[in-house]
């Protein structure tokens, strides 16, 4: 039996779908894209091994405090008293609503416990320390 | 003077590069994408004014947090690493609930000067032994 050998066989990889796949990765990219607005006010958070992973994203409203104890909510530094009037106004426009607080290591209990009286007559229970893995 | 006019102009777009710009973009994109979590202690708030729940005095563990970092569990003084560990006892010790829950409720309170820090340890170690049911107490005035 003689083998045939092929003698030439054509090898290229077809270019011409290239740009497409590209161009959805580029999509998918820009789709899951959010670029931050604002990143709130300078803290360094705790560590904890218990730390989980927040879902649903779109529900949480950040608290910042500060060492200073200022506290800012989208964007605006405000006192302890007015927390629970703009917290109530987002709870009643999203029921699912988490609040993610993001309190410096410094920030004294106090200052905390005052926030928590605000979010719990805001109606706004659930609510996450913000912390780094451990 | 002569017009000239073109009679077949070559309308054509050039496609070869459009490969190049979208792979600019889509680099622009990979680079400025943070896919950040939000992490940290989950913990849901008690209700105000909400009924108060009976609980038999006996399956709470009450711990004390005050302004220098002093742990008080059930009136003796404890080391903070300790509390994941004395908790995990405490749970066994008193067992669970028909729902794998376990029957301890821990208790936690701080004073009002208590570092943020130290009630994220010990809430943290609270989390770590394994119990669910959680209170936090208002400080101490």
């Amino acid at each position: 039996m003689k083998f045939q050998r092929k003698q030439e066989t054509k090898a290229s990889i077809p270019t011409s779908s290239m740009p497409d796949i590209i161009f959805m990765l580029l999509i998918f990219f820009m789709v899951t894209t959010v670029f931050k607005e604002f990143r709130g006010l300078p803290i360094l958070t705790p560590a904890a091994r218990s730390t989980e992973k927040v879902e649903a994203k779109r529900n949480i409203t950040y608290v910042w405090t500060d060492k200073n104890n200022r506290i800012s909510v989208d964007d605006k530094i405000i006192p302890v008293s007015v927390v629970s009037d703009i917290i109530g106004e987002k709870f009643a426009a999203n029921r699912r609503l988490i609040i993610s607080l993001k309190i410096d290591k410094e920030v004294k209990m106090g200052m905390v416990s005052d926030i928590q009286e605000q979010l719990r007559d805001a109606y706004a229970l659930r609510i996450n320390y913000s912390t780094r893995f451990k | 003077m002569l017009k000239n006019k073109k009679k077949k102009r070559d309308s054509e777009i050039f496609t070869s590069s459009m490969a190049d710009i979208a792979f600019l973009l889509l680099i622009f994109f990979l680079v400025t994408t943070t896919i950040d979590m939000d992490k940290g202690i989950n913990l849901t708030l008690p209700e105000k004014g909400g009924a108060e729940v009976k609980i038999k005095k006996g399956n709470i563990a009450a711990l004390l947090v005050n302004e220098s970092g002093q742990v008080l569990l059930d009136d003796q003084l404890i080391p903070l690493e300790e509390v994941a560990r004395l908790i995990k006892e405490k749970i066994q010790e008193k067992g669970f609930d028909n729902d794998g829950k376990p029957k301890l409720v821990v208790s936690i309170k701080t004073a009002r000067e208590t570092d943020y820090d130290i009630y994220i340890q010990v809430l943290d170690q609270v989390k770590v032994a394994g119990a669910t049911k959680i209170s936090i107490a208002e400080p101490e005035q």
